[in-house]
């Protein structure tokens, strides 16, 4: 039996009728078209499927539909800011952050929760978060590296911010 | 070094902005309109006789489009191996026999996944079960069960090399020794699954298939030959892929089905692979026996090597036989060998099959090899980096008959390796110790068992109107960045920016051929036909410049800055957007192309170039739990005149990453065929927090057949990791392993029979 789902994706908001067993990924790609989150593996283990929840970085593949109804939902489509990048993404490329690209949506969606959290977090602390994201292409370094360089962008828009204010 | 305006500058992916935005699209992410999903039954025996396969229920179910078994296919066999038309084994569905457990039986296409996923459940297959055979040394023997009818003693492949007198060369060495490993399996592990949507045009008879491959030119011919249709009225076309490793480059069966059913149906079908038959069904890093005896002088020259391997080759050929080939290949590089011999057999087994992976051969050799040299080394009284700088080879080396280095950085880089660790670890603590490993490895091989006709690589350049160029060519960007790199040696031939170019690539209708991303090979291989073909059409702009400036002829003009000018008088020039307009219209209005290819000719059996270095690894190892961390890690490598600095180190340390793993956690294990840990709870990577950071230092050379000077920079590094880690656990501690993958339980014995072998020699007296 189809159940109503009331949810808020990237800022839109769905009402939609699913089973009690789809699970979250399933709406976002399937119903909703979002393809840019992957799902790489059947047992909850990698993470490429990571969206924001409520604040909250959270597996869509371990997430039922309903569990997810009344709340906001934020994929990687929605980071950027119209045409502009998020400082994450600006700094995931200009770290050579990704390589096939295939997990990188879940790993800028985690590390978007990270920064949220920890805005200055260490070399450890990012490696803390994002042990559950399998990569198989950087070895994790430049992942690491573009995170902590995002963290230093997004300080000095904040304070450019902050200093435009006190103006 | 000479300075370029674009190569040798960090640059950024050029899909970057697609990759980090969601908006790149691999296969997986595709749908067509009116497409079907297509699912594939699966033999749940190693080896067993087809008795009979029963549809008619599966048929019954509503949303059922259609089922085939293995008489509905057209029938075509097909392989890598096309030179040696027996190698080429695999096919659609099995018709006779299955030989491992996984080996598809039946095909079903249905309106959803879950449609067709029932109606597996329904299709009833009977089965006689046959005796099966899982090991190498078991599957020569003579009454072994046969895994295909036409190959006694399951013998799949041999390759034997040799050079020198090797019998002579151990007669004079003052030191032998021999060791026997035992190599695990390792899987490739792409996030994005084998996956494939074909539709098939009835009014035409033509056939479009977008697969996550690494060739889609080996996707095409292969096609061809399952289907029984011509290569031109087949289409491949390459989306974004979820990462290769070795493990796409054969052809499937998910493309090969989703086809037949596209034509049964005549609506577009897409099979995706769940993570269980990823694991279980495709291609991975073969299991192998190695047995090694090498022979030196007391100074440490090597004198004479033998190298024995017999590797699990499973069901079929795959690349198995090019990976068996360079195993004892690179086994040799990067060291001075006089006197060498090489004996491989590849068998076939009741297993999933072995291949190319990331590596292609090096990865168990280089394990071996350079371990055993390791405890050569110290038997001889000679430190490990000595021992590798005094055999190391140099510039204009040839091991007879099988390959030459030209461009050659290795002795340098291991004299910056002696200085560098002395500054970086100048002390060691307690159970801590460096392990070495050099290695060499091909940039793309110069082999051809597709049996090509045409060129190793081309690429076409148009050049249109207002300057912008499109960049032709069917090769593979798989991740590893050769998108970048292709759009950066256009740019820099033609003197223009990245943004000019628009890369139209991996589409077998769009451009002529190119093999695909395996054996590094699109930095040097598409990388010089790319150049080929923009210095044609840059010649066309400089004779209608020359035309326009009036200059003395013996004035040579370069193209830089987008503008064309006179090399010593830079002042004098013209504008390159100007001089694309005058060049059109001096052309009747037809864009300028050019079309550029290459081919290697005269360079030994190998590669045309190698990419070299020497890797080291601080590791602690904790004597009570066998815990072994790699606590930092230092690459000097010569990769030539690297084209960009950003994604070869996203290729040293990628491969680092998958090299360390072989080395400490990734392994395969079965039960009687079965694969135990299909997924990744079980089958173990290498997390983030289990990387150490890595310091990367390049000794560039010039490498004339590489363009611009390039060479790989991709797989070279994978080889040494795993040896590192053994050789700093055995420096540590003394413990001696003779298989890969360092599980706490092997280490901790390990030092026991180093502590007992220590105690037994200190109460002889030795």
């Amino acid at each position: 039996m189809k159940q109503q789902l009331k949810i808020v994706v990237n800022g839109e908001p769905y009402d939609l009728f699913v089973e009690p067993k789809t699970l979250l990924v399933q709406v976002i790609r399937e119903m909703l078209g979002l393809k840019g989150t992957h799902q790489a593996c059947d047992s909850s283990s990698c993470a490429a499927c990571t969206v924001i929840l409520d604040g909250m970085a959270v597996k869509s593949c371990s997430v039922l539909a309903l569990q997810a109804n009344g709340k906001e939902v934020l994929t990687i489509e929605g980071l950027a800011d119209g045409t502009k990048l998020h400082p994450i993404q600006q700094a995931f490329i200009d770290n050579w952050a990704f390589q096939c690209g295939f997990c990188t949506s879940g790993q800028i969606m985690a590390a978007k929760a990270l920064l949220d959290e920890n805005p200055n977090p260490t070399r450890e602390e990012i490696q803390e978060q994002m042990d559950g994201h399998i990569c198989r292409c950087t070895g994790y370094n430049m992942i690491n590296e573009a995170i902590r360089d995002a963290a230093k962008r997004l300080q000095s828009e904040k304070s450019a911010q902050s200093g435009k204010g006190a103006a | 070094m000479k300075e370029y305006s674009i190569i040798g500058k960090p640059t950024p992916n050029v899909d970057g902005p697609a990759k980090v935005t969601g908006e790149a699209a691999y296969t997986i992410d595709m749908t067509l309109p009116n497409m079907l999903y297509g699912k594939l039954l699966r033999s749940p025996y190693p080896h067993a006789n087809i008795l009979s396969i029963d549809t008619s229920k599966a048929e019954e179910l509503p949303g059922v489009k259609a089922i085939i078994t293995g008489k509905d296919t057209p029938g075509g066999k097909w392989g890598l191996w096309r030179r040696f038309r027996e190698l080429s084994d695999q096919q659609a569905l099995a018709t006779d026999k299955v030989r491992f457990i996984g080996d598809p039986v039946a095909a079903v296409a249905a309106t959803t996944e879950e449609i067709a996923e029932k109606a597996l459940d329904l299709i009833e297959v009977e089965y006689e079960p046959l005796p099966a055979v899982f090991d190498p040394i078991e599957a020569i023997k003579d009454d072994a069960p046969m895994v295909h009818e036409d190959f006694p003693s399951n013998i799949n492949a041999t390759r034997h090399i040799e050079w020198g007198d090797v019998d002579k060369g151990f007669a004079e060495a003052d030191y032998v020794r021999e060791d026997r490993f035992v190599l695990e399996a390792a899987h490739p592990c792409a996030m994005e699954v084998h996956n494939s949507l074909a539709s098939y045009d009835k009014g035409t008879g033509r056939l479009t298939v977008w697969t996550s491959t690494g060739s889609p030119y080996f996707v095409q011919q292969n096609l061809a030959e399952a289907l029984k249709l011509r290569e031109g009225d087949i289409r491949v076309i390459k989306p974004h892929v979820g990462g290769h490793y070795g493990g796409k480059n054969s052809t499937m069966p998910d493309a090969v089905n989703a086809a037949i059913l596209s034509m049964k149906t005549g609506r577009p079908v897409k099979i995706v692979y769940n993570r269980d038959e990823e694991f279980t069904t495709t291609e991975h890093r073969t299991a192998q026996n190695m047995a090694l005896k090498i022979g030196l002088k007391k100074d440490g020259t090597i004198v004479a090597f033998e190298v024995k391997t017999m590797t699990n080759g499973g069901a079929y050929t795959g690349l198995g036989a090019t990976t068996l080939y360079l195993t004892g290949t690179f086994i040799t590089m990067p060291y001075k060998i006089p006197n060498y011999r090489y004996d491989g057999v590849r068998t076939y087994t009741n297993i999933v099959w072995g291949t190319s992976i990331r590596g292609f051969g090096a990865v168990p050799a280089k394990y071996c090899s350079e371990t055993q040299l390791d405890r050569a080394a110290k038997d001889l009284g000679i430190d490990p980096l000595e021992i590798r700088r005094k055999n190391a080879v140099i510039p204009g080396y040839e091991a007879p008959g099988q390959y030459k280095f030209e461009s050659c950085g290795i002795q340098p880089c291991i004299e910056k390796m002696a200085v560098r660790v002395k500054e970086k670890w100048p002390k060691l603590e307690k159970d801590e110790g460096i392990g070495y490993c050099a290695f060499a490895y091909m940039s793309g091989g110069i082999f051809n068992w597709i049996d090509t006709p045409y060129a190793y690589s081309s690429a076409h350049v148009k050049v249109n109107w207002d300057g912008t160029v499109d960049l032709y060519s069917q090769a593979a960007d798989v991740g590893q960045g050769h998108n970048t790199v292709a759009a950066m040696i256009c740019a820099e031939e033609l003197g223009i920016g990245i943004e000019d170019i628009r890369l139209h690539m991996g589409d077998t209708a769009h451009a002529y051929t190119d093999l695909g991303a395996w054996g590094s090979r699109e930095t040097l291989m598409n990388g010089n036909a790319i150049k080929d073909a923009a210095a044609q059409v840059k010649q066309k702009l400089i004779d209608i410049a020359r035309l326009k400036l009036g200059e003395n002829i013996a004035y040579d003009l370069v193209a830089k800055n987008k503008r064309i000018f006179l090399e010593l008088r830079p002042e004098r020039g013209l504008s390159y957007y100007d001089l694309v307009k005058d060049a059109i219209r001096a052309n009747d209005g037809v864009p300028l192309t050019g079309t550029g290819h290459y081919t290697p000719h005269n360079k030994g059996m190998i590669s045309p170039a190698y990419g070299m270095g020497i890797m080291a690894m601080k590791a602690k190892v904790d004597r009570e739990t066998g815990h072994v961390t790699v606590q930092d890690v230092l690459v000097v490598h010569d990769s030539g005149q690297i084209i960009n600095p950003l994604g070869a180190r996203g290729q040293v340390e990628g491969s680092i990453h998958m090299g360390l793993g072989y080395g400490l956690c990734e392994e395969m294990p079965m039960d009687q065929g079965m694969l135990l840990n299909p997924e990744f709870v079980d089958y173990k990577i290498l997390r983030t927090r289990d990387m150490p950071e890595i310091e990367i230092l390049d000794v560039p050379t010039y490498e004339p057949n590489g363009p611009f000077g390039a060479k790989e920079a991709a797989e070279a590094t994978i080889a040494p990791a795993a040896p590192c880690v053994a050789n700093a656990v055995y420096q540590a501690t003394g413990a001696e392993f003779y298989s890969n993958v360092l599980k706490p339980e092997k280490v901790l014995k390990a030092i026991r029979e180093a502590e007992k072998k220590q105690k037994a020699s200190k109460a002889t007296g030795k």
